[in-house]
């Protein structure tokens, strides 16, 4: 969870810290796979998905805790294995939270700026993220190409948020009766 | 026969119960928190118990600590307080899930008049309809013992009258033995052929006799 507390640079310097050529993780990377990790895509990955996974962390927890844990004692005492109950009972009760999640965190990652600077850099077309083309764009005083991305990226936020809304309407109160009260 | 013996530390008190059950019906009858339902539970194996055995038919389900036979194999039938019907699966996919033969939860469906919400979501059926697919459910495993936790205590008077005399009709059919929950004394008395009183978590032969002896008064 610390994630979504800390400042995304801060974020970036641990990661820097961690995958850099003598960090932690780096060094190992770099001396057993000769891979280095940081001012490449691989960095962007890394910082979207450390700085969105609280974000999935809580929206799965708060899925897999919304139905009656007894529907899963009951698939049990029917001769279920756990396995057949996570795939018939717990995971298709859980989708619609999964899937929200999924499209949040989707959105926050498509946003980061601040760790994927610090651990990536700004290199034209190796790790370049459209919140780093903006910035650049702008401080280039290339306000054109910032307006482009700034719509891209207000539309696919804003479409996400809709279908968001509107799925969640659909589909998390659907086997619930308070969906059918006036 | 099922036999049990269970010592559980609880929250507040210990939990230290021994009885068998024939293929009877038995009713556990006490007031909240004395235990009823941690009882069941052990007996289906989603607890374990500190100390004591499980046995069903012979077969040993659990001893001490120790799981030996896990839940899914243990062929219980356990409905529980909530019902705890699948929400996103149709009334007969519900009973279909862990059916033994489609025959038998066919004509179990008609036996408990539920055909005609066969294709219902539980959220459009009512209270005494959910009650009666929970039933079928279970039995539709072709179970060696049913534990029916407060089954009949959201209904109204007239559904839980109806559920008392399935229950024994669907009792007469299936001879099996019976454990039922219950914090009402009159439900107690009216279904079962024996009743277990428990008080924080120990049976208490003097309110069974007394039970009884106002059963022949009747």
């Amino acid at each position: 969870m610390l994630p979504l507390v800390l400042p995304p640079t801060v974020v970036g310097f641990g990661l820097l810290y961690l995958f850099g050529k003598n960090g932690l993780i780096g060094k190992l990377l770099l001396e057993v796979f000769d891979v280095q990790v940081v001012f490449t895509w691989y960095a962007v990955i890394i910082a979207a998905v450390v700085v969105s996974f609280p974000l999935m962390y809580q929206s799965a927890s708060a899925a897999f805790q919304q139905y009656d844990p007894n529907v899963e004692n009951a698939a049990l005492t029917m001769g279920a294995s756990p396995f057949k109950v996570f795939m018939t009972i717990s995971f298709p009760l859980a989708w619609p939270g999964l899937l929200s999640g999924l499209v949040l965190t989707f959105a926050r990652a498509l946003g980061e700026f601040g760790a994927t600077l610090m651990i990536a850099g700004y290199i034209p077309n190796v790790t370049d993220t459209i919140p780093l083309a903006i910035y650049f764009a702008v401080e280039s005083g290339n306000m054109e190409m910032a307006t482009f991305w700034v719509v891209i990226i207000i539309s696919l936020g804003f479409s996400a948020m809709l279908w968001l809304n509107w799925w969640s309407k659909r589909n998390m109160l659907k086997y619930t009766e308070q969906r059918n009260r006036p | 026969m099922l036999d049990v013996h269970i010592e559980k530390q609880l929250n507040h008190f210990m939990l230290d119960v021994s009885f068998q059950v024939e293929d009877e019906i038995v009713a556990l009858f006490g007031p909240s928190g004395a235990g009823k339902t941690s009882i069941l539970e052990c007996i289906a194996g989603l607890s374990r118990s500190d100390k004591g055995h499980i046995r069903l038919n012979n077969r040993i389900l659990s001893e001490n600590k120790q799981t030996i036979v896990p839940i899914q194999h243990r062929k219980i039938g356990y409905l529980f307080q909530s019902y705890a019907l699948f929400p996103h699966k149709t009334v007969w996919d519900n009973i279909a899930y862990g059916m033994k033969s489609e025959d038998f939860a066919k004509q179990l469906m008609r036996e408990l008049g539920i055909t005609h919400v066969r294709d219902a979501y539980p959220h459009m059926i009512s209270g005494g309809e959910k009650q009666r697919v929970a039933i079928a459910r279970a039995i539709a495993t072709e179970p060696d013992v049913l534990l029916l936790d407060e089954p009949f205590s959201a209904l109204d008077d007239d559904t839980k009258n109806r559920g008392h005399e399935e229950l024994l009709r669907i009792h007469t059919l299936w001879k099996i033995p019976v454990i039922l929950v219950t914090h009402s004394h009159a439900e107690a008395e009216k279904l079962a052929s024996k009743i277990l009183y428990i008080h924080e978590g120990t049976l208490h032969p003097e309110r069974i006799s007394n039970a009884h002896k106002k059963l022949k008064n009747l």
